[in-house]
């Protein structure tokens, strides 16, 4: 039987890795997307362990919620992405710097 | 709520009309929209307000005694809900007044930007009556996507596509944090519902590490959306980077949605952990007045000055709420609601200098104001000394406000920091005044704008100067709304 901590500790490690992620990429922008449905996802493993042992089924509804909020997220994102591209002609994390002071 | 019946989700739901009102309202906007031409976007705009304004209307026409919830107990009105949300509906009707000459100038005077603010503000609604986890998510990021759309709206600019880019995953990642310390808070307490949260908290969960470990990803998230150092990298950014009928936006009413976060996260769900929360917002408070005030002299943009700005008068307004008495909140919402009044007119200001192909966004550029046009110029000497909080102007209330709150729990050095650090920041305010008044014209174009904006914006300054001589119905709505 897993136990709470053990969901817990994994979705913990997932959450730092996303955050680490963000702020550690120095690549490009895509991979920054990837990093914050990571995030998403180990929020939602949060909110499904403890509505499974709490037993309560609220918390799985939320999680509807969230993936549905994720997919619009992802689909503002890309688009953003698009827009930068066809000014820029890159999308490295580097070469956002015109705004600075 | 784990029997879930068609009655109990329907009654109640007149409470709610103001919010079915403006989605409805933003649907057939966006519909109407297709259906008009290029030259006539400004019906759009029209549309738009009327349906704002319509809105607040019936936001005040919703009749509670105390608060009410509906919906199986995810909404809640009560009397701060409903001031906030009638602030903030005009605000963004004030915005779109300021917005449509300037769009017109650029040539992306297009349906999308009131489209989006509508439903950003439907966001802003429905998070000022949160009662829930799930709605307090759903209404941040109905504001937050729109938002991040919004300063992506001039397609042409890589500034504006820049700065969308790095407020999406900065903003992100707060709601990423929001929702982490979320789980945490449902786990430990065992419910979404804020009225049950708060039972459990006051049933002795308030020392909990485990709770202490959410609120502290919650206070991060909170942050970040109100712009708090550290977390407030996004701000300058944002505001120099978006068209300024999108920074117009931004700097306004989403700060009375991330005062509603603030107050229904930690007052109504978390109020019992108050000792906690109270300590991590001090912190965040003493810098951002120190780093915003400071930072902002080095300004030559003036956009960004007012985003620094923004950092240094979201500290003082943290100083209301970390009082954690009702005083404190009081003046809180005393606070954020002027500062959302300033904050429109001057970026409305700016958006009255500018014109095509200039947009009026360095501090130079208002060099002289005072020969080309004393009316006006007066008009922005009156936002800026409200900002510095002199006396005749609501600043002055504003910031007397929370500092007696901090001296009412008798954390003397925090007044002391928030009085120092408002006279720095009477430096570069005062700085522009100086510059309209005693330095000559770079530039002589006639001012132009239309009609409507100037009736507007000239009313707001009044508004400004009239709350500062006679402040006390302002007081009087917010001591209701919190008592």
């Amino acid at each position: 039987m897993i136990t709470l901590t053990e969901v817990l500790t994994l979705s913990g490690l997932l959450f730092s890795i996303a955050v680490a992620g963000v702020f550690l990429n120095r690549k490009n922008v895509i991979l920054l997307l990837m990093c914050i449905e990571l995030m998403l996802l180990a929020v939602n493993f949060n909110f499904v362990a403890f509505s499974r042992f709490l037993g309560d089924i609220n918390g799985q509804i939320f999680v509807f919620f969230i993936l549905t909020v994720a997919a619009a997220e992802a689909a503002i994102g890309l688009a953003i992405l698009v827009v930068l591209f066809r000014e820029r002609r890159s999308i490295d994390v580097e070469d956002l710097d015109s705004l600075q002071g | 709520m784990n029997a879930f019946s068609v009655a109990a989700f329907t009654s109640g739901l007149n409470l709610a009309t103001p919010e079915i009102f403006l989605a409805l309202a933003g649907c057939a906007i966006l519909l109407l929209d297709l259906l008009i031409g290029d030259s006539r976007r400004h019906w759009t705009a029209a549309l738009s307000i009327a349906a704002l304004l319509v809105t607040a209307v019936l936001a005040g026409g919703v009749e509670v005694n105390g608060p009410v919830t509906a919906l199986g107990g995810m909404f809640l009105v009560d009397a701060m809900s409903q001031a906030l949300k009638i602030v903030a509906l005009v605000i963004v009707a004030v915005a779109f007044v300021y917005s449509v000459e300037y769009m017109r100038h650029r040539g992306i005077l297009k349906g999308e930007y009131f489209v989006l603010g509508l439903f950003a503000t439907l966001g802003i609604l429905v998070l000022i009556s949160a009662a829930s986890l799930v709605t307090v998510y759903l209404g941040l990021e109905l504001l937050s996507l729109c938002l991040y759309a919004m300063v992506a709206f001039d397609r042409d600019s890589g500034r504006s596509a820049e700065s969308a880019i790095k407020y999406f995953v900065l903003g992100s990642l707060a709601s990423g944090t929001l929702l982490y310390g979320m789980s945490i808070i449902y786990g430990v307490t065992g419910s979404l519902d804020l009225g049950s949260i708060a039972a459990a908290v006051q049933g002795g969960l308030a020392t909990n590490i485990g709770l202490l470990f959410g609120i502290a990803f919650v206070i991060v998230a909170i942050g970040f959306k109100f712009g708090a150092v550290p977390f407030h990298m996004w701000i300058p950014d944002v505001y120099e980077g978006s068209p300024t009928c999108v920074t117009l936006f931004v700097g306004s009413a989403p700060k009375i949605a991330a005062f509603a976060l603030a107050m229904r996260l930690l007052v109504d769900g978390l109020g019992g952990a108050q000792v906690d929360w109270g300590q991590m917002l001090v912190v965040l408070s003493v810098l951002s007045m120190a780093i915003g005030n400071v930072v902002a002299i080095a300004q030559t943009n003036l956009k960004r000055m007012l985003g620094y700005s923004t950092i240094s008068h979201v500290g003082y307004i943290l100083l209301g709420i970390l009082a954690g008495t009702s005083q404190g909140y009081q003046s809180a919402m005393f606070y954020t609601i002027t500062y959302v009044i300033v904050a429109a007119g001057s970026f409305g200001m700016i958006l009255l200098l500018s014109r095509h192909g200039f947009e009026a966004d360095r501090i130079e550029d208002f060099k002289g104001l005072n020969a080309r046009s004393p009316w006006f110029a007066g008009m922005m000497a009156i936002f800026m000394f409200s900002l510095a909080g002199l006396p005749p102007f609501i600043g002055f209330w504003a910031k007397l406000g929370v500092i007696q709150a901090v001296l009412g729990i008798n954390a003397v050095w925090l007044a002391v920091v928030a009085v120092l650090f408002s006279v720095v920041g009477a430096y570069y305010y005062l700085r522009v005044v100086k510059m309209m008044y005693f330095d000559e014209p770079v530039d002589a174009a006639r001012i132009d704008g239309s009609p409507l904006m100037r009736a507007v914006l000239s009313a707001n300054a009044l508004l400004v100067l009239l709350l500062g001589i006679a402040p006390g119905a302002l007081f009087v709505v917010c001591a209701h709304a919190l008592p």
